[in-house]
């Protein structure tokens, strides 16, 4: 199995172009992109991937003790970029996957060019004066949820596989396992994604970073955004009058123009 | 009146009828604003969470009334759906209700878009799902318990089959071994097939490779005791065919199993630095010698299976090694691996051990591979394959490494 079936990589856009490399976030898969990236398709290298246990991703290459952090998810972006030889990388990550670039662009400060952190938390759980906007109650309910609608999930959906990209409507196929995984993976994930605490690493960040936020947004409210930018030295925020927690579907239009503001600057 | 319209009081009965139907349906109805904001619910939504009408339309939105777990999954999967797929079917909530108390639903949602494609109106169903959520939860108990109790029995199947088999091979000077042992299916099952190896005297070892019928605990009594039998039998007898029948013995009188094994053993013994072989097979796969690039030939002769006959035949069979011979031992999970109607077969191990004779380890690990590959990956009986090579050995060296 190589990295790129393993994490479901797909290319697109111009072979000779910077790359952009586009990370979901927790519940769905990299089809959360599919209005936002082919804006880029015309002057950038686009690069789509499932987080392993995500989407079309192999489920095989799950290893709780490898996921156990979200290090593990930004060594598989690391894998990517090795895999692929992407220098210069404009990253842009969803939700939990703005962390998971923060933690690769620490990693290895050279290879990435900038960072987009699309609705961004470095911690869910208050603390102290830290207000995540959560507590750790609401995450053992979360995971609750996610077991209760285990019984929306059969194994028999798992292997299911994505149609033709260029058309224009979701397959049917993409309609039974959309946001849909493998419960126990799910479960993980979520412990991981909802536990972790990654505000010592923001000041550990180098790249140039944009901060997309929301407003209203339930999972990763304003003063959260605010404080990601802060702690990031070389960094702005941007906020869109799209509401929730994921603009790239409700709103791409605004979203792909704040990405295209920073990455074109 | 023009055919194929109806009075204005037959269309005034029908939307008084659907009006009615909507605000007393047996399920709660509520509909958003794309953005979540409740614009209209029914009687029946209302009375299921306790608050009016009037508290509901324009001042909340659907997530609003989720428990913050609820929220994370309404934002994380709920609403991505929707956005996507322009429907979200049987999605499991609760509803926090004006009196604090929580309500299980479960929630069918369609995304309704105006002529430009613009996203315009959500519309919610919402069914009371109290009765359906306990017996879920019911189910789910049930399969966590399940889940425990597999593995217990994992943890155990393990740690038994830990006691079938030497914890490790020991350094013999002038001789190269290797063993893999794979046991059956995805490793909860406990199945029947040992080696061990021995020392009986200075430069004199025993190799033993069994397969006990059957599998599952029973099957590892009988495994552990054949094991174990080879083991002791070998402190007072030299000949592997004696410790064979004596094995048959303790087998047969033992009345509570009638299971019975096939084993080899081989007495590898230096004298004057030159390695010679003793064998005998119970009804076993007689192992295969690999020398000078030739192909491989069987070692012994066929004997009885152990534990069936009274006066089982076995022979001991003797034979000088050189320098640069390697040894197979295997059981028939190598030889019976199957891919559809085809079995591995001798053939291909024969092949497979010749191309991988550089050392005792390699030649184990690649016959595995290519016997696990050849089944998709896992087996159907458990695979043991023993490997010895005889080193270059000159006479200055020492003859044994103790244990």
């Amino acid at each position: 199995m190589t990295i790129v079936e393993r994490n479901n990589v797909k290319i697109s856009g111009r072979r000779d172009g910077q790359p952009l490399m586009f990370a979901h976030g927790f519940g769905c898969d990299q089809h959360m992109w599919r209005f936002v990236a082919p804006k880029f398709e015309h002057r950038f290298r686009v690069v789509l991937f499932d987080h392993v246990g995500s989407g079309d991703s192999d489920a095989s290459a799950f290893d709780p003790a490898r996921y156990a952090t979200l290090d593990g998810y930004a060594r598989d972006v690391l894998d990517i970029c090795h895999e692929l030889e992407l220098e210069d990388v404009v990253f842009v990550g969803h939700s939990v996957s703005s962390m998971i670039g923060v933690l690769a662009a620490i990693a290895e400060p050279g290879r990435f060019a900038k960072l987009v952190l699309v609705g961004p938390s470095p911690r869910y759980i208050d603390d102290g004066s830290y207000i995540g906007g959560f507590s750790e109650q609401d995450i053992t309910e979360l995971l609750g949820s996610l077991e209760s609608n285990y019984l929306g999930w059969s194994s028999a959906m798992a292997p299911v596989i994505m149609g033709n990209p260029d058309r224009p409507g979701l397959g049917d196929e993409l309609t039974a396992s959309f946001c849909r995984s493998d419960p126990a993976i799910a479960h993980h994930f979520a412990t991981v994604t909802f536990m972790s605490d990654n505000r010592p690493d923001l000041a550990r960040v180098q790249t140039p970073t944009l901060v997309v936020q929301c407003t209203n947004d339930a999972i990763a409210p304003v003063s959260v955004g605010e404080y990601v930018r802060d702690a990031i030295a070389d960094s702005s925020l941007v906020m869109l009058r799209a509401t929730g927690h994921c603009p790239n579907l409700s709103a791409p239009e605004e979203t792909a123009a704040a990405i295209a503001a920073f990455v074109d600057r | 009146m023009v055919d194929g319209e109806e009075s204005p009081e037959v269309l005034r009965a029908a939307l008084e009828a659907a009006a009615e139907l909507y605000q007393r349906a047996p399920c709660g109805y509520l509909s958003t604003t794309p953005e979540g904001t409740i614009v209209s619910v029914n009687e029946t939504l209302a009375a299921l969470s306790g608050y009016r009408v009037d508290e509901l339309v324009g001042r909340r939105t659907f997530a609003s009334l989720l428990t913050a777990g609820g929220r994370i999954y309404h934002e994380t999967h709920y609403a991505p759906m929707l956005q996507m797929q322009g429907v979200a079917r049987e999605i499991a909530l609760d509803i926090i209700c004006a009196d604090g108390r929580r309500l299980p639903v479960l929630v069918n949602s369609i995304l309704e878009r105006g002529p430009d494609g613009r996203a315009r109106l959500i519309r919610t169903a919402v069914f009371d799902a109290t009765d359906r959520r306990r017996y879920e939860t019911e189910l789910l108990l049930a399969k966590q318990k399940a889940e425990a109790s597999e593995q217990r029995a994992r943890q155990l199947a393990r740690t038994l089959q830990t006691t079938l088999v030497p914890p490790s091979l020991p350094n013999i000077t002038g001789l190269d071994l290797a063993v893999v042992f794979r046991p059956a299916g995805d490793g909860h099952q406990i199945g029947g097939d040992f080696y061990d190896v021995s020392q009986i005297g200075a430069g004199d070892w025993l190799i033993s490779v069994g397969d006990v019928a059957g599998k599952g605990a029973e099957a590892a009594v009988v495994t552990a005791l054949a094991r174990y039998t080879i083991h002791s039998a070998a402190i007072r007898r030299r000949s592997p065919a004696q410790i064979l029948s004596n094995l048959n013995a303790v087998l047969l009188r033992d009345t509570t199993t009638d299971r019975f094994c096939t084993a080899t053993i081989i007495r590898l013994r230096q004298s004057k630095s030159r390695w010679t072989a003793t064998v005998c097979n119970g009804g076993h796969p007689p192992p295969l010698l690999l020398r000078d690039n030739a192909s491989a030939t069987a070692l012994g002769r066929p004997g009885n299976l152990i534990g069936v006959f009274d006066s089982p035949r076995l022979y001991d069979s003797k034979i000088s090694l050189h320098s640069g011979d390697t040894i197979v031992i295997y059981t028939d999970g190598v030889t019976e691996g199957r891919h559809g109607d085809e079995f591995f077969g001798e053939g291909r191990l024969t092949d497979t051990i010749a191309r991988h004779t550089r050392s005792a380890q390699e030649l184990c690990d690649a016959t595995l591979t290519e016997v696990l590959d050849f089944q998709g990956g896992t087996p159907r009986d458990d695979i043991i394959l023993f490997a010895i090579q005889i080193l270059d050995d000159g006479p200055t060296h020492p003859r044994v490494n103790q244990r």
